[in-house]
């Protein structure tokens, strides 16, 4: 079968490849790109370790092709830190509450929560809970995880609370 | 899971998409958000030699007043149902049901065309159409045509669309003003389809029920519109006892499957649960208006 030439935008880098038309989004990540921080879980849209934001919302790439993103911009795990290294709050968090044991599920529960916080600044437990539905952790039960996303709701909200008592 | 090979278009206009439909025949599929399709391509349950994707279609998306009706674009996604201010303030049950489908990541792909034009016993929208009294607006090489929801399911993803046709709309009628509504859906887990659920839209006056409608997901080959129990309960104060009737004569037209979700007496016995929770708020969202 013919490829297909495709551009997007990956972590604010341009990115390109040739694709079969059948190549997964998340193959294009891992295999054209070595862009391995976004893993395959299930591989039928149930468990969200794919997840990554597509145009400013979560999807799982496991279940988009790569010419679905033409043009798109996406961010995965290797894009969440500061360019220097320093770690997002949201890493933070889940590395200070322990939000992880084996860490399969880990990027797409960070990027997951990353656009979940722009979506909810202060969210509840409860909607923390229902935010994060669509990714399965097998190791902790979520209460770490949980915790670890309060934490960097608390951090990334700080700033402007400060500012606000000012 | 890699899907067999295919021929990807990606047409900028509806009549481009209808022709290479047409052109590529049989073995050629529409894909919107392709959250019922590519998981079935994975499994090589569909092997389409060709794959038109509507998400170059702009005028396919999006949700508008036309008249005393509200149309919904077909690529319009779960999200975009979700977020809609006009929508939630206009039909609620559509927010609510799109609420009840699997979670926010497949929600941002999955479309409203989607999830009615799949024929799949399994999704809710086309049970919400039923009671909303919705059509469907298709198109295809032949002309465009409206189909209502209550008439467009054959059997389990077997519809009324024609070869080379697409459903490019969704066109709901304005719910009377004060209209009570409800989704309810038993499932075992996020992202399982429904063990049974109800749909209802009713509107009061003088305490009677004057207008009901009911539709129930996932309990027979197709989406069920309950048409008898519906009538059962029109003119009724919603007593005891005529709910009872109600919930006999919905029960009574279901031919669930048992599976994983349960025998099929246990789903239909959930079914008329689903019903009696969704006439309960309904009931209590209508008086409250």
């Amino acid at each position: 079968m013919a490829k297909t030439h495709v551009t997007m935008t990956v972590n604010g880098e341009p990115a390109e490849g040739l694709v079969e038309p059948r190549t997964l989004l998340v193959h294009f990540l891992r295999e054209t790109l070595a862009l391995t921080g976004t893993h395959i879980g299930c591989e039928t849209s149930h468990c969200g370790a794919c997840t990554v934001d597509f145009n400013g919302q979560s999807v799982k790439s496991c279940t988009m092709f790569a010419v679905q993103a033409e043009g798109a911009q996406v961010l995965t795990i290797e894009g969440i830190a500061d360019p220097d290294g320093t770690l997002h709050a949201l890493q933070e968090g889940f590395r200070e509450m322990h939000g992880l044991q084996c860490g399969f599920c880990t990027p797409g529960m960070i990027v997951r929560a990353y656009r979940l916080l722009q979506e909810n600044p202060n969210p509840t437990d409860d909607e923390i809970r229902m935010g994060i539905s669509g990714n399965l952790c097998r190791c902790t039960g979520y209460q770490n995880i949980v915790a670890a996303i309060q934490f960097a709701a608390a951090r990334l909200n700080a700033p402007a609370q400060q500012e606000q008592a000012a | 899971m890699i899907p067999a090979s295919f021929a990807y278009h990606r047409p900028s206009s509806l009549s481009d998409a209808i022709a290479l439909l047409e052109g590529l025949g049989l073995e050629s599929r529409p894909v919107a958000g392709g959250h019922s399709l590519i998981p079935m391509m994975k499994l090589r349950l569909a092997v389409p030699q060709a794959l038109i994707d509507l998400a170059g279609i702009a005028e396919l998306r999006g949700i508008r007043r036309e008249g005393g009706s509200i149309v919904i674009g077909a690529t319009t996604t779960m999200a975009d149902l979700i977020a809609s201010v006009d929508l939630a303030a206009a039909v609620p049950i559509i927010r609510e049901a799109a609420l009840s489908i699997a979670d926010p990541q497949v929600r941002a792909r999955g479309t409203i065309g989607g999830n009615v034009a799949n024929g799949d016993p399994g999704n809710d929208m086309p049970a919400v159409m039923q009671c909303m009294d919705a059509s469907y607006l298709l198109a295809g090489s032949a002309g465009p045509r409206e189909i209502a929801a209550r008439a467009f399911y054959q059997g389990a993803y077997l519809t009324s669309l024609r070869p080379g046709e697409v459903v490019t709309g969704i066109r709901l009628p304005l719910p009377p003003a004060g209209h009570g509504w409800a989704y309810e859906k038993l499932k075992r887990k996020v992202g399982d389809y429904a063990t049974a659920a109800a749909g209802v839209v009713l509107a009061m006056q003088g305490g009677r029920v004057s207008k009901m409608a009911i539709g129930l997901t996932n309990v027979g080959d197709t989406p069920l519109f309950a048409e008898d129990a519906g009538a059962i309960l029109t003119g009724s104060t919603l007593d005891a006892a005529t709910v009872d009737r109600a919930v006999a004569a919905a029960e009574n037209i279901t031919a669930p499957a048992s599976d994983g979700r349960g025998p099929a007496e246990y789903r239909t016995k959930m079914a008329g649960v689903m019903l009696r929770r969704a006439l309960a708020r309904a009931a209590l969202r209508a008086a409250a208006q």
